[in-house]
């Protein structure tokens, strides 16, 4: 089977973020771009799906075109084709993106891609909408927020966590799926793999922008994010007032629970 | 029963025709989730986010569908939704609608919208309502905000909004033009009702109740085709995004074998263990023990941070924690801006002597 699978490039992020100066972006100077996590998970079960019962893996991304690199790094991980939906680095909404998706399968012929991929949010916008999107407009069924995937004959079982409990959906192929991270773990590139990765042709399509009806004024970052730790000591030294923290909190056993006493110790 | 708008009919109970707060147009639906016996207390924060942004003359209908094995008692429903703001109940019933399906209750907003004039849906950004709510866009050709914590009418169709991106930890300023505002509210950012009190605001129920009002869509086959099933296999053990105590475990911990300690130490706390995503794609542990945007949200008493530096990913999960103690050896380390307090050490030394003093003082 042919497995399409949307990823997305975003700012890698660390122990803070930053914005631009004109709050319009996340400062990417000092750290780069990665594929959203839930995403990679999606290429790693389409390659695994592919591993087990043939057929390819086309990886395919809207964005600048430096988000090539997060292409390759999925046929790094053993997808077969990648395929640049280019911009011009602008960001796109949820419709526009969705609607060049559609376009690009319809492209992309005579590969039918009875089973598209994605994952359930993006790590930086995370508007939960755009393979919803795409599967109505190819008028399939979509699943989303998946932990575990089937497939026999042309079904799809797929199985999600929600307020404790399993759901489990099936649905006929052609579907829409998409994904979260637990699915699996995304395995590492290998060396042959990072070579065919660096080799490989990229497909390019130029998709028209459309302005989105929800737009983005500024960025900005939460106050209240910049107090600093009280600290309590140094090392197993530290324990006798850490003791008293827990007891303040009201979180110890409750056999000799005394409300503070407990930081004499 | 009689029928109205675009299909759905209401009646039973309700004051009259399907449209909102008695028929005004330019209300507000919001989609209210069972769990359980009772409605969601996600739902019910949508519910008064949503009587927030109603005008005093315009109603707030809270649409309540039918859950797997679940009957719920509709009466107390619309006694806890009138608290929260909502003028109006909508109970939606039809046939072969006894589970979750997004693509049904999509059709039942839209079908509501169209019949009441709604000038915004709203609903709890969980995994049914972002999924519901995206159901709903996909079908209008509408867009939708996606975890919105505050939204203000600035005009005729138009909308500035705050809303989250990167789970909380970055927050963009928006304008939404639309005829019918699609917004799912991060219900973990906004206040509970009983704190504040958008009732107030806006017309209560008759006698303190919401109207109740009996729904019944027109459902295609194809609309049922995605249905939920639950299965009966159970998570066991106590659940992470409850736990009222969870001892954190990161790259600190150095291995695998090193979580025995934090285990013993979560156990003597009535806690449970949590981990950062680098431990889980070490593989080391579980992915279903992840704290973090791609992992579990967490809300407990004390989140004990052991090992673990603080990246926004691993933060953006537990933002509702009351307390966060952090055990660290970097005194620089991110997490040291987000805890209470702080040990500056080695976990490996830490824990074990916190586990003795524990055991010490109870016995």
């Amino acid at each position: 089977m042919d497995v399409l699978v949307c990823v997305k490039r975003v700012p890698m992020v660390g122990g803070k973020v930053v914005i631009t100066a004109d709050g319009q972006d996340v400062d990417t100077r000092m750290s780069g771009f990665t594929v959203s996590p839930h995403e990679e998970c999606a290429v790693e079960e389409a390659v695994q799906l592919s591993e087990r019962e043939g057929g390819s893996v086309t990886v395919l991304t809207l964005g600048p075109p430096e988000a090539a690199d997060q292409l390759r790094d999925m046929l790094a991980l053993g997808a077969h084709r990648g395929v640049l939906l280019e911009t011009d680095g602008r960001e796109w909404g949820p419709i526009a993106t969705a609607a060049a998706i559609v376009a690009a399968v319809g492209e992309l012929a005579p590969a039918t891609f009875p089973l598209i991929l994605a994952g359930n949010e993006a790590a930086d916008t995370g508007g939960y909408q755009v393979a919803i999107r795409v599967a109505h407009a190819l008028g399939r069924p979509c699943v989303t927020g998946i932990k575990r995937l089937e497939l026999s004959g042309g079904t799809v079982r797929a199985t999600r966590e929600y307020r404790g409990a399993q759901e489990v959906f099936e649905i006929p192929l052609p579907a829409v799926v998409t994904v979260k991270e637990g699915i699996n773990l995304p395995r590492y590139p290998s060396l042959p793999g990072r070579l065919r990765a660096k080799r490989a042709d990229i497909t390019v399509l130029r998709p028209q922008w459309q302005v989105d009806d929800l737009r983005k004024q500024a960025l900005r970052v939460p106050p209240g994010a910049a107090r600093r730790a009280q600290i309590l000591g140094h090392g197993a030294a530290a324990v006798p007032a850490l003791l008293g923290v827990l007891g303040e909190f009201g979180v110890l056993p409750t056999a000799v629970r005394d409300g503070g006493d407990g930081a004499a110790a | 029963m009689s029928e109205a708008g675009a299909g759905a009919g209401a009646g039973a109970g309700g004051a009259g025709g399907a449209g909102l707060g008695g028929g005004a147009r330019g209300g507000v639906i919001c989609l209210a989730e069972r769990d359980g016996a009772t409605i969601a207390e996600a739902s019910l924060k949508a519910v008064a986010f949503a009587a927030s942004l109603a005008g005093p003359a315009t109603g707030v209908a809270a649409v309540v569908f039918p859950q797997l094995g679940g009957a719920g008692t509709p009466e107390l429903d619309a006694g806890v939704l009138a608290d929260c703001g909502a003028t109006d109940v909508y109970l939606v019933q039809a046939a072969d609608l006894n589970a979750y399906a997004p693509v049904a209750w999509a059709r039942c907003l839209e079908q509501l919208v169209v019949s009441g004039g709604a000038s915004a849906v709203v609903a709890a950004a969980t995994d049914h309502g972002s999924e519901v709510l995206a159901h709903l866009g996909a079908m209008t050709g509408l867009p939708v905000a996606a975890n919105c914590i505050s939204a203000k009418s600035a005009g005729l169709s138009s909308w500035q909004l705050v809303r989250q991106r990167w789970a909380g930890s970055v927050l963009e300023d928006a304008v939404l033009e639309a005829s019918c505002a699609l917004l799912t509210v991060a219900t973990d950012a906004v206040p509970s009702p009983s704190a504040s009190s958008p009732s107030a605001s806006s017309p209560a129920g008759v006698d303190g109740r919401s109207a109740m009002h009996v729904v019944t869509p027109v459902l295609s086959q194809a609309d049922l085709l995605v249905r939920a099933t639950e299965s009966a296999e159970q998570s066991s053990g106590m659940s992470l995004a409850t736990a009222r105590v969870v001892v954190g475990g990161g790259r600190g911990v150095g291995g695998p074998d090193g979580f025995a300690a934090l285990e013993e130490l979560a156990a003597l706390l009535s806690g449970v263990v949590g981990v950062s995503r680098v431990v889980t794609s070490q593989g080391w542990r579980p992915h279903r023990q992840q704290v973090g945007q791609t992992g579990t949200k967490i809300s407990p008493e004390l989140y004990l941070a052991c090992g673990i530096s603080g990246a926004i990913q691993h933060m953006a999960g537990c933002l509702s924690a009351r307390h966060i103690v952090a055990v660290n050896t970097d005194a620089d380390a991110p997490i040291i801006a987000h805890a209470e307090y702080a040990v500056i050490g080695d976990l490996n030394e830490v824990v074990p002597a916190l586990i003795a003093a524990i055991r010490a003082r109870s016995t």
